[in-house]
Parts: C-alpha cells; structure tokens; sequence
C-alpha cells in the first residue's frame, strides 16, 4: 500500500488523530449501561473542573458515576491502549518482525502468572498503595524480560533477535502452562484469576490513571527518542551497525522500556491480548513504517482502539459486562488476518 | 598515514582458527580485493575489520586503535555495504539512504541529515535513483535495492567502504553499475562526493570472481584456509605461481577458455 505524502501525514498525527481519540474518549465517557446525554456530561464535567455547583436537573448519581467511575476507566483504557500499542510497535520495529508484541515476548504472560500467583495463593501486601496482585504482576512482567534475556544471553551473546524470539516463544508457552496449573488448584478463585488473563479495566480509578500516565510518559519517551535506532533495526540489525547504531544499547533500552510499560498496563488491566500487535498494523497502513510518525500514531491510534473495544465490552451484553481481552481477540484476530491478507508481504 | 594497518589479525570460531596472522595496510586510493576459495576467511576478515567480530591483533583505523571507537565514531570513517538485505517493511527508498545520516547525528530528534558533506539528493542523483525516491523498497529489484543502500553510503560518506560480495547475485548490467559507481567514488568523485576524493578515501572487498577483482582492484590479499598466501599489487598476486596452487587449478588457463568466445 502506498503511504501518502509526508506532509499530509504529519498533519493527520498531529491533528486528526488526537482529535478522534478526544472524540471517542468523550463518547466512551457519554455511553455505557445508563446513558448520559452529551450536553449533561459537558455540564458535570466543567463543574467538576471549575468547582462550580452541579445544575439542578442533573442528579448526584449521574455526576457520580461519570466522574468516579466513568472517567477514571475511560482514561485507564486509553493510556493502556495507548501505552500497548506503541510498546508492540516498537517491538516490531526491534526485532524486524511484524508478529512481535508483549505476549511474543512472554511479557504479559509472566504478568499474568504473577497475578494469578498471588490470587490463588492471597497474597497480601500491607501499607502498598497498589494491590498484590498488581505488584506482582509488574514484578513478574518485569522478571520475564530478565529471564528470556539471560537465556538468549547464554545461547547466543550477540542476542540476535531471532534467539529472543524464539525463547520468548517457548517461555510464554510454559507459563502459561503453569497458569493453567494455578488455575486448577485455584478453581475457587478462579474469576478473579481469570480477570487478570483475559484483561479488564472495569474497576480502574484516577491512581490507576495517574501510574499509567506517569509510565507512558517516561517509557513511551524514551521510545520516541529512540525513533531513528528503531528505523535501522526495521531494516536489519547488521545495516544498524554499519550505520553506527549501538545495537546492543539500543537493544537493551527498548527492551526494558517496554517491559516497564507492558508490566505496568497488565498490573492494572490484566493481559489484553491483540492490542499491541496490530494496531501497529493499521497504523503502518496511513503513516508507512517510519518510526518517527508510526510511533506518536499508535499512541493515539491505540487509545482509540481499546476505547472501542472497552465500549462494545460494556454495552453488547448490556447488563453484563464482557472482559475487554475478549473482544480486542475477537476484533483484533478478524482485523489481523484482513490487514495480513490484503497487504500480504507488505507491511 | 596509512588509512588502515592491520597487524597479525587472528580470529577464532570456538577452539576452530579462522584467521590465522593476517596482517595489510590500506592507503588512500587502494581498493583491496580479498580473494580465495571458499571457507578461506575472507568474509571473517571483512567483518572482524568492521568492529563486528572479536579478534586478536591490532587493527589501527586512521592511526587509533580499532577497538577505541564508539559505534557512531566508527560509522563516519567506515561503511559497509552487505552482500544481500532481507527487507521487511515497506521503507521508502529515500528513508533507507537518510539512514545514512545516522551517523553525524547529534542526539534525538537531530536526523543528521540535514547538513550532511553528501545531500540525498545528490546520493539518489549519483545512484540513478532519483525517480524511484518515493517507491517502497520492498518494490525494489535486487539491483535497485543495492544501489539504495550505496546510496546510502554515500551519505554516510565514510573514508573506508568495506564490501562483502557487493554484487554477487547480480544481473551482470547492475554488477557493472556498482563496480564504476565505487570506483568512481574512489576515484575521481562522482557528484555525490562532492569536492575531490584525494586520496582520502579506500576500499576493501570480498570478491569471487576473479575477473572482477583483476579489474577493479589496485591490491589484492590472497587467503587460503585462513592465512595469507600472497598479498600485493594486483598483478603481484593475479601471477600463475601464486594462484594455481592455491586455487589447485591452472585458473589462467580456466579464465582465458571461459572469455576466448567473446573476444
């Protein structure tokens, strides 16, 4: 597919696509099992950010739940999808291949396994402004990249990315086998567990937020900086090196970024699986792979993806509420084999 | 001073010697051809000079010890262009020789570019690429694709190239547009050089055709099993008492019946 002309693409990064993800986070915010009229939503709003008093023909309950349930999810779900997606794009740049993200890697999987962990087993940590389960995970997503660095380490010291790959592979098959383990043991626990794998925002708050926030703008950063360095390894990693790319720094830096950052997501929405592999993909269809423009378009491309997918989780089944992990699978692996389909080797 | 000195280069694959006290100079204006059958470590001897193998010995760029450069340092004075490139993404062909500008870039957000001794411009110019500036490389012929990472390179504009079978696979009208367009780098410059070369710039390749390498080449080392058989000028080493055994062949008597229906 031909990318359209630079100019225009700047444009549409800067500007149109913060503008749809403001609209459709507005919209997320307005829709939802009680429904809010827009005009009533902008009115809570402005009170709640001018201190003016609420008017009288909106109830506390309305303002109550936009602004301590609604709101708080709706800013979780974008910075996570936000934070995924360019996690997965940057990965995929990385390693040069389109498939990488957080659950290649056994990222999210080894996050999940630490909140399962502590589950099953009621961990609790006292005088923590996060729950257990939450800590864990962050360890735990953080612990995997260790792991699967130190084999690919042993194996192969260039760390060529194929060795990580693989490993990554491998190791996220076995925790999840030992997740499957946890979850027979712990079959009492089991929804709670289940939360964790199949990823849900429903109970987020503004700390939530305000962890996300903080994450994505120090990782996330540190990723955008790295733009150039992502572009190089996209076209190879010996075309890297010749170029005067410190592979191994720039290697070890995106890594642990993203471990961070997807450590962080999974500990406060569990493990949303499709996100971060192919909203890269529908990203690269507009800006081409250049990293400089792919990456600040996943960012908001990202948001307004899982906002999608975290509104359909809410209002499909209307009382009940689906897990958002299920429907970014579900909408994430039709999306993916259309896009793989169409462009064929061209990503 | 000598661009390159290579003193008693030794590279080991595990306990397995791969490189055995190979030691050549390069001065300005040399392109040396390192030539010899297969498995003879001319392709170790390329990536162990490009910083990207361990190795003993010393090996001395532009009077500073190999081992003493930062990646970035090292892009400036020496380049290399790779035999083939597995291309995934669809990179325009002008983002592929910006890359070039990678290394003089100062810190984030800085491409590099923007000032560089080579434009693109007069890169893609020099390539023949111009017109194809926009197509994504994954449209590209194997020989259009070549032409765009040395086009690159120019940008890159280091003193030393290093070449590793640079147009082994081919057609013989985009080998021939490689060989001139190197050695009008080395040469007399092309418009992508800019002001005149002199002097300052040299080239090291791997090249298995020897007809090729005869051509092109001012130097040449000759490698068997990973020690040095013969080095010197070209016809020095392209001599029947040097080659023949080596090659364990009467290759004069091979390389005129191959060319004697053409003449």
């Amino acid at each position: 597919m031909r990318p359209v002309s630079s100019a225009k693409q700047t444009r549409i990064i800067l500007i149109v696509l913060p503008v749809i993800a403001l609209i459709t986070g507005f919209v997320c915010v307005c829709a939802g099992s009680v429904a809010i009229s827009p005009a009533d939503t902008l009115a809570v709003l402005h009170s709640a950010l001018t201190g003016s008093p609420l008017p009288e023909n909106i109830p506390a309950s309305t303002a109550s739940i936009l602004l301590s349930v609604r709101l708080p999810r709706v800013l979780c779900v974008a910075l996570t999808g936000a934070s995924l997606s360019i996690c997965g794009a940057a990965m995929q740049g990385l390693l040069k291949n389109p498939l990488a993200d957080g659950s290649t890697l056994g990222v999210s999987t080894g996050a999940s396994l630490g909140a399962a962990l502590s589950i099953a087993f009621g961990l609790r940590i006292p005088f923590l402004p996060f729950s257990a389960a939450s800590g864990m995970a962050a360890v735990f997503a953080f612990l995997s990249l260790m792991i699967i660095m130190a084999l690919a380490w042993r194996m192969d010291h260039t760390l060529s990315t194929n060795t990580i790959i693989l490993i990554g592979i491998i190791y996220s098959m076995f925790i999840s086998s030992i997740l499957s383990l946890v979850v027979t043991f712990a079959s009492s626990r089991l929804k709670q567990i289940t939360f964790w794998t199949m990823g849900s925002l429903s109970g987020s708050s503004f700390r939530n937020a305000a962890v996300l926030a903080a994450a994505l703008l120090i990782c996330g950063g540190i990723l955008l900086s790295l733009a150039d360095e992502l572009n190089a390894f996209a076209v190879g990693e010996n075309e890297a090196r010749s170029i005067g790319v410190n592979v191994r720094r720039t290697r070890l830096t995106v890594l642990a970024s993203v471990s961070v950052l997807i450590g962080i997501s999974v500990s406060i929405g569990g493990s949303i699986a499709f996100v971060g592999l192919v909203t890269p993909h529908i990203v690269r269809m507009i800006t081409g792979p250049n990293h400089r423009k792919l990456l600040p378009a996943c960012l908001f491309g990202g948001a307004v993806f899982l906002l999608l997918a975290d509104l359909a989780a809410r209002v499909l089944l209307k009382p009940l509420e689906l897990p958002v992990g299920v429907v970014t699978s579900f909408a994430g692996a039709v999306v993916f084999v259309v896009i793989y389909y169409r462009t064929r080797k061209n990503f | 001073m000598a661009l390159l000195s290579v003193n008693q280069l030794n590279v080991r694959y595990g306990s397995f010697r791969a490189v055995k006290d190979v030691s050549f100079g390069l001065d300005g204006g040399d392109w040396l051809m390192l030539v010899g059958p297969n498995g003879a470590g001319k392709s170790t001897v390329l990536n162990a000079v490009s910083g990207g193998l361990p190795f003993a010995g010393s090996v001395q760029l532009f009077g500073r010890d190999l081992r003493s450069y930062r990646t970035q340092e090292l892009a400036r004075r020496m380049g290399m262009l790779h035999q083939s490139h597995q291309i995934t993404y669809g990179f325009t062909v002008r983002e592929i020789v910006e890359l070039g500008g990678y290394a003089k870039k100062r810190g984030p957000g800085d491409s590099g570019a923007g000032e560089p001794e080579v434009s693109v411009e007069s890169a893609l110019r020099a390539t023949g690429l111009t017109e194809l500036a926009d197509r994504s490389v994954l449209t590209l012929s194997g020989g259009e694709l070549q032409r765009a990472f040395l086009a690159q390179l120019f940008v890159q504009n280091p003193g030393i190239l290093l070449l590793d079978e640079p147009a082994n696979h081919l057609d013989l009208v985009y080998q021939k547009q490689i060989f001139e367009l190197i050695r009008a780098w080395l040469g007399e410059p092309p418009e992508a050089g800019g002001e005149s070369a002199d002097g300052s710039r040299a080239v090291i390749s791997v090249v298995h055709d020897l007809s090729l390498a005869r051509t092109y080449g001012t130097k040449a080392l000759l490698l068997c099993r990973g020690e040095t058989a013969a080095i010197g000028t070209i016809s020095d080493v392209f001599d029947d008492t040097v080659l023949n055994p080596v090659y364990d062949m009467d290759v004069r008597q091979w390389m005129s019946s191959l060319y004697k229906p053409w003449a």
